[in-house]
Order: structure tokens, then C-alpha cells, then sequence
């Protein structure tokens, strides 16, 4: 990102030090969740999403999903261009519903991780990650 | 076929029947999410891994549908449980058609 | 164009920087990798440096925790993927003669081992201070009758990975005295200069604030004892001259080109600021 001196003084006087990039939504990211759950309600337990706070860089994050007894998971970033990222179905040899994997996050949003169960049921989950805009070399 | 795509995968040497295993994958592959532009500003189409799948003896451990958000040289770990001696068969799917695999065994021990 | 603001933007966004909040690095973590390769993160500066700082440390200590676990299993670095590549390319043959890396030095693990970690170093025959990679090239054209490889392109910073890990948990020991001495002299007078519209030098940032955020970004010490390294920024390995380009870069400068006299010295003094760390390398940052 290209400053003008202006620029680079107003953020060396004072102004917030951690640069986030702009929050945002994507009506698209309901229109994902819609084709998995059929519209179903989503129970807010019995699915578990790990996120860093902070992403050290956008472009490579460290998530995890885990979902006992779940027959798939699906992971949404609510703020990217588009919003799916990665739907994870467990076979009979899956010694766990639980699945670990790096994702690219446009700027700071909320992702989401719904789970379908083997009773037919969902159940979803959802973390704010910040994106910043690192200090040298992006 | 993309170049310089190779598949690293972790299973450990031997397992207890019934045991539970964490699995680590790896593949190098740009995962051209279709995003980005050229020099002259032209969209570089998307190119990516769009399937993995992960299958013991047969049998399906893993199968996941990835979109272009999944990183550079994507990574993705997991559990699978081994009731026998066998072979674990990775298999990746290119949107340009090209199918990479791995086979890796496990004995009972 | 006005003419730049020179010290004063450079002295407020110090001010900025030196005046914000010393983020959380894990001052007492340790890098062990797969369970048992201990690596040094921190040890008493060398003594070209003494009078300047009393511990050097390396660049893990100031990534998040989900990067630095990154680092400590060969199966979750993804760098550790392009070593793979490097050596199916260690055995392939390439070039005129007919010749694989292999054909004259045998097993890399064996024949390797202990060079990454004294690299740069004056060579003899060429009445120069090498890099790795020039080494490289030199090998493929003399030896193999083959391409050079790009300078920083993804073969040689892949190669460079398999040669520096079988250096990885050894000190970085280069030297700078002796027929290296006066390269040596040229990379630190390079270090200390003042560069660019934003008039920076290395030592502002990475000697002065070191500890301290540039904005999201923890600052380190700017060791390279872990490259080539893993940047999670663009997914592939980097080498050190690719960063200096961008470093020099991002102080508005005109930047410099990998592989040319100035970056070799560069590399040689950077490199000597981190003698007595473990060579990390293939290391995983942002």
C-alpha cells in the first residue's frame, strides 16, 4: 500500500499503531449456509472453531474444526470475495470429526463453522479473526 | 498437469489395531484462487485443488471439498483409525484435471 | 516532488513506534523441533557486536504462537515441501555433462552438513566473498554444464533449504576477518547507513527498535540464521537477498539487485550478526 507523506505522518502521530483492515460482510455467506442446512436452525454448541485473534498474515491462518458425531463440517469466511472455503465430510474411518487446516482471510471478518450431525441436526460455530496490514513488505 | 506439485504426507510406521492416528498432509500447489491480476491487469484464472480424499483399505476417512481460500500449499490434518494393517491412499484433484496421490502403509504392532 | 522530510518523518515515526506497546512474544518459549532438536534462539551477542547489544535472538521469538508451532514439526513447516523438491533436483541429472549434484557430492546429508553454516565466505579461486546460491550457480555452470538458476527463484531458494537443513541446530559461524574483511567492513558501513525517502537504515528498526511494533508488525533483530525462510505473506521460501530487495525497497529507496557485490556484503555482515545462533533454517515467519 502506497502512504503519501501526509498520510505517513498522520499515522506516526498518534494514530492507532495496529492498522485492521475494514470489516465486511458478505450477503453471499448466507446464501452458502442456506444450501447446507436447508435453512434448519443451528444449535450454538456441540461444535468447536479454533482461530487465531490475530492473524499473523491474511494469507496463511491456522483454523480448526471439531465436531463429535458430526457427518460434515463446512467453513465460511463471512468477509472474503467468496465466502466458502472448505466443506470436510468423515468417513467410517475417521477416528475423530475434527479436521485442522490454513486459510486466506481478505481482511478482518468473522468465519463460521457449521456442523451437519448424524442425526440430521446443525450446529454452528463462528470466531472474529483481525487481518492487519503488517509494518514492512506488507 | 501443474509442475513442482508433491504431495508430503506423515503416518506413523505402526499402530495398535483400533488405535486413533493424527495424519499430517501437505501438497505444494499455488491454489491460484483467481483474484489476482497480471502486469496488465488481466485476472489470473483459477487454478486449484478443489478435492482431497483420504482412504484406508478402501474405506473413506476423509473426503473435502476445498475453494480458492484454501492457502498456498495446502495443509490439512486430521484423525483416522487403524483396525488393521493397510495402506492409506491420498489422493488430490486438480481443477485442471490432474490427479496426484500418495500411498502410505501402516503395519499393526 | 517537495523535497522529502527526511529526518523529521523519520524521527515522528520512530517516536510512533518506540512510544507503542512491546507486543507478546513469548519471551521464554524455546524451539525444539520434532521433539528433539534444540535449537539456540538467544545467546550473548559476538563480539564484533558487544559494545552494541548483550543478546542476539532469533526471529521466532516475535512471531504469534500459531507460527512459531509452525516451526517445530517438520510436517506442519511447509517449507519443509520445497526440500522435498530439492531433492529429487539434488539426484536429477541436469546439463551438458551429464551430472547430478549427486554424482560428485554423494548424500547431501553427509556432504553438506556444517556448509550453510558458514556461508558467505571468501573463496579462494574466485578472490571473492561467495553466497550459497552464487555456489550453486557456480557448480551448475562450471561443473554440470547446466542453466544458473534464478537468483531467487523458487529452484534455488528450495536448494538452498536442503543444503541449510543439514546445517539446522549448528552455530552460524561466518567469518569476517581475514580476505573477508573488507566485505565485511562494506556490509556494516551498508547496515548503518541511512537509505531511501524514508531515510532508514537497517539499525534503525531492527538494532534500535527491535522488540517494539511497525505497525502490525513485531520488529525483530533481523537475523538470517533461519533463511531461506518460509514467509507465510507469499506462501513460498525467500532468500535473504529477496528481502533486502524489499527492505530497501520499503525505505523508498532504490533498491539493489540479488546477487550483486553490495547485497553479497550485506549478507556477510547481517549474517555475522547472528554467529552463535542455531542455523533454523528452513524457518517459518510472516
Amino acid at each position: 500500500m502506497e502512504f503519501s507523506r501526509r498520510e505517513t505522518l498522520a499515522l506516526g502521530l498518534g494514530a492507532a499503531v495496529v492498522t485492521v483492515m475494514p470489516f465486511s460482510v458478505n450477503a453471499a455467506a448466507d446464501d452458502v449456509i442456506a444450501t447446507f442446512t436447508g435453512g434448519a436452525d443451528m444449535a450454538d454448541t456441540g461444535i468447536e472453531l479454533t482461530a487465531p485473534e490475530i492473524a499473523e498474515n491474511g494469507n496463511t491462518v491456522p483454523v480448526a474444526v471439531s465436531a463429535p458425531g458430526a457427518s460434515a463440517i463446512i467453513l465460511i469466511a463471512t468477509g472474503n470475495p467468496t465466502p466458502g472455503v472448505a466443506q470436510f465430510n468423515f468417513g467410517p474411518l475417521a477416528a475423530s470429526q475434527s479436521a485442522s487446516t490454513r486459510i486466506r482471510l481478505a481482511g478482518t471478518q468473522d468465519i463460521v463453522a457449521i456442523a451437519q450431525m448424524a442425526d440430521g441436526s446443525f450446529a454452528k460455530a463462528s470466531a472474529t479473526v483481525k487481518v492487519t496490514i503488517g509494518g514492512c513488505g506488507g | 498437469m501443474a509442475s513442482g506439485v508433491k504431495p508430503r504426507v506423515k503416518v506413523p510406521k505402526t499402530a495398535a489395531a483400533g488405535d486413533a492416528i493424527t495424519i499430517k498432509s501437505l501438497i505444494s500447489h499455488k491454489m491460484e484462487s483467481g483474484q489476482r491480476k497480471d502486469k496488465e491487469g488481466n485476472l489470473i484464472p483459477r487454478s486449484i485443488i478443489n478435492r482431497f480424499t483420504v482412504e484406508f483399505n478402501g474405506q473413506s476417512v476423509l473426503d473435502m471439498a476445498m475453494e480458492p481460500a484454501i492457502s498456498t500449499n495446502p495443509y490439512v490434518q486430521f484423525e483416522a483409525l487403524v483396525p488393521e494393517a493397510g495402506d492409506f491412499v491420498f489422493t488430490w484433484y486438480d481443477d485442471d484435471g490432474s490427479v496426484y496421490d500418495t500411498t502410505k502403509s501402516i503395519a499393526i504392532g | 516532488m517537495t523535497k522529502p522530510m527526511g529526518n523529521t518523518l523519520t524521527a515522528i515515526a520512530l517516536a510512533a513506534v518506540a512510544f507503542s506497546t512491546v507486543a507478546a512474544a513469548d519471551e521464554a518459549a524455546d524451539l525444539v523441533i520434532n521433539g528433539d532438536q534444540e535449537m539456540v534462539i538467544r545467546t550473548a551477542a559476538p563480539e564484533h557486536l558487544s559494545d552494541v547489544l548483550d543478546e542476539i535472538n532469533s526471529g521466532w521469538l516475535y512471531r504469534k504462537d500459531e507460527t512459531q508451532l509452525l516451526q517445530m514439526d517438520d510436517f506442519d513447516n511447509p517449507g519443509m515441501i520445497f526440500v522435498d523438491l530439492a531433492q529429487d533436483a539434488w539426484n536429477a541429472v541436469d546439463g551438458s555433462e551429464e551430472k547430478s549434484c549427486a554424482s560428485c557430492h554423494d548424500n547431501v546429508e553427509d556432504t553438506m552438513k556444517g556448509v550453510r553454516a558458514v556461508y558467505p565466505k571468501w573463496n579462494e579461486t574466485a578472490g571473492e566473498v561467495r553466497t550459497l546460491a552464487h555456489q550453486i550457480n557456480d557448480c551448475r555452470e562450471n561443473q554440470m554444464g547446466a542453466e544458473k538458476w534464478k537468483y531467487t527463484g523458487g529452484k534455488m531458494t528450495a536448494m538452498e533449504a536442503l543444503i541449510s537443513v543439514q546445517s539446522r541446530g549448528m552455530p552460524v559461524d561466518v567469518a569476517i576477518d581475514g580476505p573477508a574483511q573488507s566485505t565485511w567492513e562494506q556490509g556494516k558501513e551498508m547496515y548503518y547507513s541511512r537509505t531511501g525517502q524514508l531515510e532508514l537504515s537497517c539499525a534503525n528498526c531492527h538494532e534500535e527498535n527491535f522488540g517494539n511494533m511497525i505497525r502490525a508488525d513485531h520488529l525483530s533483530q533481523g537475523q538470517i540464521n533461519g533463511f531461506p525462510v518460509y514467509r507465510l505473506k507469499n506462501a513460498k521460501l525467500n532468500n535473504a537477498h529477496a528481502r533486502f530487495k524489499g527492505c530497501v525497497r520499503d525505505t523508498r529507496a532504490e533498491t539493489y539487485k540479488p546477487g550483486s557485490p553490495d547485497f553479497v556484503a550485506l549478507e556477510l555482515y547481517v549474517a555475522s550478526r547472528g554467529n552463535g545462533l542455531s542455523v533454523e533454517a528452513p524457518s517459518v515467519r510472516n
